[in-house]
């Protein structure tokens, strides 16, 4: 277990490295030149040949590809200096570079809005359990019933839908027409700084957005893993003891129902830590897939290439967590 | 290998100590239907039979003759809401059709226990093995303690001859050998020393070796505990080994009933004989052939008219008119003996039987009765 918990994050360290060259490669030698935003930033828009060209430089676009991804590469082990034409910026260690718009390290700014991110998706994520798998496991003990069928076909109806819409329908109607009190004012605030209920309060309509709308996939997962589970022959096995019906359905069929739901939910869940860009963006959540959306639209290339790396950490971790966790609940897995 | 003591239920009300006078199972006029989009399928009709305490009832029949459906009746394990029992099922003198499921709860897994076929897919992946059989002890023994559980697990594992009890009871059924797995689900069937044990195909997933020892283990502990034995094949050397008795299913209806001697020895039924003609045997010769059975077994949904048989059947051109095609034959008493029964409208079983089958089956014989 442990040295397969090591050679993963072997090829983990590996696979992030090649996601690091792969983002800093696609904008070397993208359409334009990767000085050319902020030139054009700077400038107002009036980015001329020369002024690009003092850009190119400073920034060190000039110099051979492999040179400035070993500066890179260096910076996060290593104190660096950034020189964005003849302003000089500090970058400490591990430096992920500076933001062209706020000239702020990218790091601390990242740092800053984990938290955000983190309680989207951990909200979002507990729902999607706490309604997902006990309606799922209803749903799986009524099959066929009128009761099934309603939920499933509604259920099929939400997920649909795409996300976007839902949870701007969400907000709109809780926010706008209906003015829900307390839930109203959403947005991130700092547990430490504003106290739990604030913070409540300002995610509530995003974890009600989200996990209202996840939950409809997990009540699929959940009843068709224990629509599986229920007909296996353990569970006549079970039956045939003269165990109690509770015991049945939740040690024996929910027990083996959960395992490819758990599959399922870590990934989720790792998508969710990565930055949830639509949930963030319409509830005002500064977190890291809003963050992210900004720095796509105002071309703040190393903004973008943190929030790229910062996914493909945590969706890394993530699936290894699965695998682990996998092994964990049957015993039949052997990780190897 | 050291015998172990059964500790007697005390925890739940047994029935066996009323009522004890007579068979300890006894069905009468079984049938069960199960309604399906096309229509009722009746898998099960008319069925009696019972079986005593010490004695071995062997239920053979090919593939959806009602064999399981049966005994799943018996354990009350259909779906109430999927499938319609009526006739009656006395357990140790108690009524188990229509039992509420409470009552019905305390009965399985303690007056009587079923094993199943395949116990990789019967015992639970998930759990160890010495856990599996603690619920199945604890469930019944609510007042023992989880010590008491394991090492009663602990035991029955022994006296199934797991090598090791003690260190076994920790694994998990997929690190047990499937000999090993299926002593383990006799040694969960029989925890709570069960009156009734119905063994559904408990050695068809099992090598031949493997076989004849589990089939001994079954032979040994229910001389111990006494118990009234089902057991459920397709396979007739698994009869002339264990059984008393043999009740022979065709299309749900029990079409030929009798002692196991009886039914091996002077079959009366064309589907008998069918069942021994397929058999092979070691003693022949290599270019003796086996005879099938022509044609597949009826769909339930929509059965033959008649005797159910009768498409199958090479010899219903002996019986005068459209009988075997027209009225189904009654269970009567068959010529060796009153309680040898069977279902057909021949009038000359035993004349054909000696005639026609046993020189194909089992020509050296025929000289002997000559």
């Amino acid at each position: 277990m442990f040295a397969y918990v090591v050679k993963r994050l072997i090829s983990g360290v590996l696979v992030v490295t090649l996601v690091s060259m792969a983002i800093f490669l696609l904008f070397w030698f993208g359409p334009s030149s990767p000085a050319q935003p902020i030139c054009d930033r700077e400038t107002q828009n009036r980015c001329t040949a020369a002024k690009l060209d003092i850009y190119e430089k400073t920034l060190g676009y000039k110099n051979p590809v492999y040179e400035e991804y070993g500066k890179y590469v260096k910076g996060i082990f290593v104190d660096r200096t950034l020189t964005i034409a003849s302003n000089d910026y500090e970058c400490s260690a591990p430096c992920m570079g500076v933001s062209f718009r706020t000239k702020q390290p990218v790091k601390e700014e990242l740092v800053s809005r984990i938290p955000a991110t983190f309680s989207i998706a951990i909200g979002g994520a507990f729902l999607y359990l706490l309604f997902g798998v006990p309606i799922g496991v209803a749903a799986a003990r009524r099959r066929g019933s009128v009761a099934d069928k309603a939920l499933v076909s509604s259920f099929l109806f939400i997920s649909s839908v795409p996300y976007y819409l839902f949870a701007l329908l969400t907000w709109l109607y809780l926010t706008i027409t209906f003015e829900v009190p307390f839930f109203s004012d959403t947005g991130y605030f700092p547990i430490t700084q504003d106290g739990p209920f604030k913070w409540f309060s300002g995610l509530f309509l995003a974890w009600v957005a989200l996990g209202i709308f996840g939950c409809t996939q997990y009540t699929r997962f959940t009843r068709g893993a224990m629509v599986e589970a229920l007909s296996e022959d353990y569970i006549r096995t079970a039956k045939a003891k003269g165990l109690p019906t509770r015991t049945i359905v939740y040690k024996h069929g929910l027990r083996a129902a959960l395992v490819p739901v758990v599959t399922i939910f870590g990934i989720d869940f790792g998508t969710l830590l990565a930055g949830t860009i639509f949930t963030e963006r319409i509830f005002e959540i500064q977190g890291i897939g809003w963050w992210s959306l900004e720095a796509v639209q105002g071309r703040d290339l190393p903004v973008v290439q943190a929030t790229a790396l910062f996914s493909a950490v945590v969706l890394i971790i993530s699936n290894l967590l699965v695998d682990v966790v996998y092994s964990v609940l049957d015993p039949r897995v052997r990780l190897s | 290998m050291t015998s172990v003591p059964m500790t007697q239920s005390s925890a739940t009300e047994s029935p066996d100590d009323r009522g004890s006078d007579g068979p300890y199972l006894q069905v009468e006029d079984l049938k069960v239907t199960f309604p399906t989009q096309d229509g009722p399928v009746t898998a099960v009709s008319g069925l009696t039979y019972s079986v005593e305490k010490g004695k071995t009832l062997g239920i053979v029949g090919e593939s959806g003759s009602g064999k399981s459906v049966s005994s799943m009746a018996v354990m009350g394990l259909h779906d109430t809401k999927s499938a319609q029992i009526s006739g009656s099922i006395r357990v140790g003198g108690t009524e188990v059709v229509g039992l509420s499921e409470a009552k019905m709860r305390g009965l399985r897994g303690n007056s009587m226990a079923m094993i199943f076929q395949d116990a990789l897919a019967a015992l639970h992946p998930f759990y160890k093995i010495g856990g599996q059989l603690e619920e199945a002890y604890l469930v019944h023994h609510s007042s023992a303690s989880k010590r008491d559980a394991r090492r009663k697990a602990i035991e029955m594992l022994d006296r199934v001859g797991i090598p090791q009890p003690d260190r076994r009871v920790d694994d998990f059924p997929h690190q047990f050998s499937g000999g090993m797995r299926q002593r383990a689900m006799i040694a969960m069937g029989l925890i709570n020393d069960p009156s009734l044990l119905i063994a559904d195909e408990p050695t068809t997933a099992l090598d031949v070796t493997v076989q004849a020892q589990i089939l001994d283990l079954l032979q040994d502990l229910q001389r111990e505990f006494n118990s009234a034995v089902i057991i459920i094949t397709h396979d007739l050397g698994v009869i002339a080994e264990m059984a008393d008795d043999v009740l022979v299913m065709y299309a749900g209806r029990c079409v030929e009933y009798g002692t196991t001697k009886q039914i091996l020895t002077a079959p009366e039924m064309p589907y008998t004989w069918g069942l021994l003609s397929s058999i092979p045997d070691v003693g022949a010769s290599t270019d003796a052939r086996l005879i099938p059975i022509p044609g597949n077994p009826p769909s339930l949904l929509r059965p033959p008219s008649g005797c159910s048989f009768h498409p199958r059947c090479v010899h219903s051109d002996k019986v005068p008119g459209d009988l075997c095609r027209t009225e189904l034959p009654e269970l009567v008493p068959a010529s060796s003996g009153t309680a040898h029964l069977k279902r057909c409208h021949l009038a000359d079983p035993v004349g054909v039987y000696t005639t026609e089958v046993l020189p194909e089956i089992a020509p050296e014989l025929v000289e002997e009765t000559r």
